[in-house]
């Protein structure tokens, strides 16, 4: 039996592959969500092979609730119209449905991903989240912290740290870690806000208030909490080009 | 000024007296023309008080002319020929210089009343050019890909189990495509009718987002009749359905409430919000500010549209002129 999670805030677009599913008895619907948090707690709780998922959801996209799983599941994804990510599963060779879709098209999507069963899905679906911008993330970070999923708009970002396979994203209420590269945040966050200014830094320029020179050529950053962070060379460069300095 | 030097000369007064009353004249009157025209820059008298014109160069043509006096008798105080010349030509003056006040009066009202006439074209112009834009905005708006293809997805869905809920909704889909391309955006539309059009739009969300979807409609009597500018309303609803519903999780209610109050249609659309993870913290957003710059083109106003937050709730309130 292939264990399935529905994930979309629309109910008839949820019945429309419940629908289509019950030509295919070797696959049993376990769980049907309205959001990304429902979504992130009944994968928890029934290990799925596989979701079929939607992408613009209230409060956290699909993509974003992604990021939130310790191993994510295989996922066909199912969108109506958004053109970022589209290009990114086809970099990917990622299959989607764009809606509305039909049975044979959705019976290809399924067929597909059977015979690829137990391949490297989920590693794709890893490297899928990596490389994807996607708008909301100029906007926020969506971290776990325990149990809780929480919700740090960018401006309340101090700093982001470089910490092994993980980012450590600095705020006033302490470190959130997440399993994403500096290069992605990089290139996702607004580059007039955010300056890598070393090699395991990433500054929230509002947050600066000071650059004192060290020993040598070096620099450190002063923030308004009082951290100091190191600025390499270039880090350095680039950050007084930024400030206009 | 040369020809009325050689009147005066022809008239057996030297040179030296015909060229002085001449400049001096023509000087004080060129003064009280340019007072005239400058006065105009900061109020004109309507088309309707051409009564005012004639009256203030009336009084602007007796002190030019106590002014020229006053200087010609000062320089020839000696000449008393002359002297009783000036007096004996008084009324004369008066004419000649109520005659010339008048016509750059006249001239002045309207260049200016021209150049009136020029910015309001350029200004109707302009808002016909933003009508134009924000005609084809707001077509892709409505047209809005996500809308569209959700909405058929919801109708795909339907027809299999409900097909009689299906074609409904076809329906609802086509009417509100239809009133997007139909409408003019320059048009002023009563209440009622623009409530018709909103209708369709929420009616067909609800059907996409179920239960979640919660809405009320208030409104005065007295508001019904009132007009607004055509698809005004509808995408600000849009805008408030689209934060409360993926701003939020659960049911979200949207409100929108008309009044009447003197002269003005007042507007008020209120939806929920998370005041800590909000995107709407980032100004008016898209949707809200080409709607401001659209009333500021119909109404020459830029208080019509205020937005507030409190606690959880965002709150826009719209003010429509009754022309």
């Amino acid at each position: 039996m292939i264990r399935t999670i529905l994930i979309d805030d629309e109910p008839l677009a949820r019945s429309m592959v419940k629908e289509y599913l019950q030509h295919h008895a070797e696959i049993e619907i376990v769980a049907e969500c309205n959001d990304g948090f429902e979504g992130v707690k009944a994968i928890g709780q029934h290990k799925p092979d596989l979701i079929f998922l939607d992408i613009q959801m209230p409060k956290i996209n699909g993509f974003e609730m992604l990021e939130l799983l310790e191993s994510p599941p295989a996922v066909i994804f199912t969108t109506a119209f958004d053109e970022y990510a589209i290009k990114a599963f086809e970099s990917h060779a990622i299959d989607y449905l764009l809606k509305p879709f039909s049975k044979e098209r959705f019976d290809k999507a399924l067929q597909k991903w059977m015979s690829v069963r137990n391949a490297v899905e989920s590693k794709n679906t890893s490297a899928l989240i990596e490389s994807v911008a996607q708008p909301e993330e100029r906007q926020r970070i969506v971290v776990k912290k325990g149990a809780n999923i929480v919700i740090v708009p960018v401006h309340a970002v101090y700093y982001i740290e470089a910490y092994d396979d993980y980012v450590k994203i600095h705020t006033k209420e302490g470190f959130y870690l997440k399993k994403k590269t500096m290069s992605h945040y990089e290139q996702a966050l607004d580059p007039a806000l955010f300056v890598r200014v070393h090699r395991s830094y990433l500054l929230n320029v509002q947050e600066l208030t000071k650059i004192e020179p060290m020993e040598k050529d070096n620099h450190v950053a002063l923030l308004k909490n009082g951290m100091r962070i190191p600025l390499s060379q270039s880090g350095y460069t680039k950050l007084r080009s930024v400030l206009g300095i | 000024m040369i020809e009325q030097a050689y009147l005066f000369n022809s008239l057996e007064w030297s040179w030296e007296i015909a060229v002085s009353d001449a400049v001096i004249t023509q000087l004080v009157l060129a003064l009280g023309g340019y007072v005239m025209h400058t006065s105009f820059r900061y109020y004109r008298p309507g088309q309707k008080n051409a009564l005012y014109i004639i009256i203030w160069s009336l009084m602007m043509a007796g002190a030019l002319l106590l002014l020229q006096r006053w200087a010609l008798s000062e320089i020839f105080s000696t000449q008393t020929d002359y002297l009783s010349f000036l007096s004996r030509s008084t009324m004369m003056r008066y004419l000649f210089n109520w005659l010339m006040i008048a016509f750059v009066s006249v001239i002045s009202w309207l260049w200016y009343f021209l150049q009136e006439q020029q910015e309001n074209e350029k200004r109707k112009q302009d808002a016909e050019q933003l009508a134009r834009n924000t005609e084809l905005a707001s077509l892709r708006q409505q047209l809005q890909p996500h809308f569209l293809f959700n909405s058929l997805n919801s109708i795909s869905a339907l027809a299999g189990s409900r097909p009689e809920e299906a074609r409904k909704m076809v329906q609802q889909l086509s009417d509100f495509l239809r009133g997007t391309l139909k409408k003019d955006d320059r048009q002023m539309v009563t209440l009622e009718e623009e409530l018709l059009h909103l209708q369709l739009y929420l009616d067909i969300e609800k059907v996409r987002f179920g239960y979640r979807l919660q809405t009320q409609i208030i409104h005065d009597e007295a508001a019904v009749k009132m007009k607004l500018p055509a698809l005004l309303l509808q995408p600000v609803v849009e805008n408030a359905i689209k934060f409360g519903l993926y701003d939020t999780t659960g049911e979200i209610m949207i409100s929108i409430e008309a009044q009447a109050e003197n002269e003005l249609l007042t507007l008020i659309i209120t939806n929920p919000f998370d005041a800590v993870t909000s995107s709407s913290q980032q100004g008016t957003g898209f949707g809200l500010s080409s709607i401001q710059r659209r009333l500021y083109l119909l109404f020459f106003r830029n208080d019509l549209l205020t937005t507030t937050k409190d606690e959880n709730l965002f709150t826009t309130t719209i003010k429509i002129p009754q022309l």
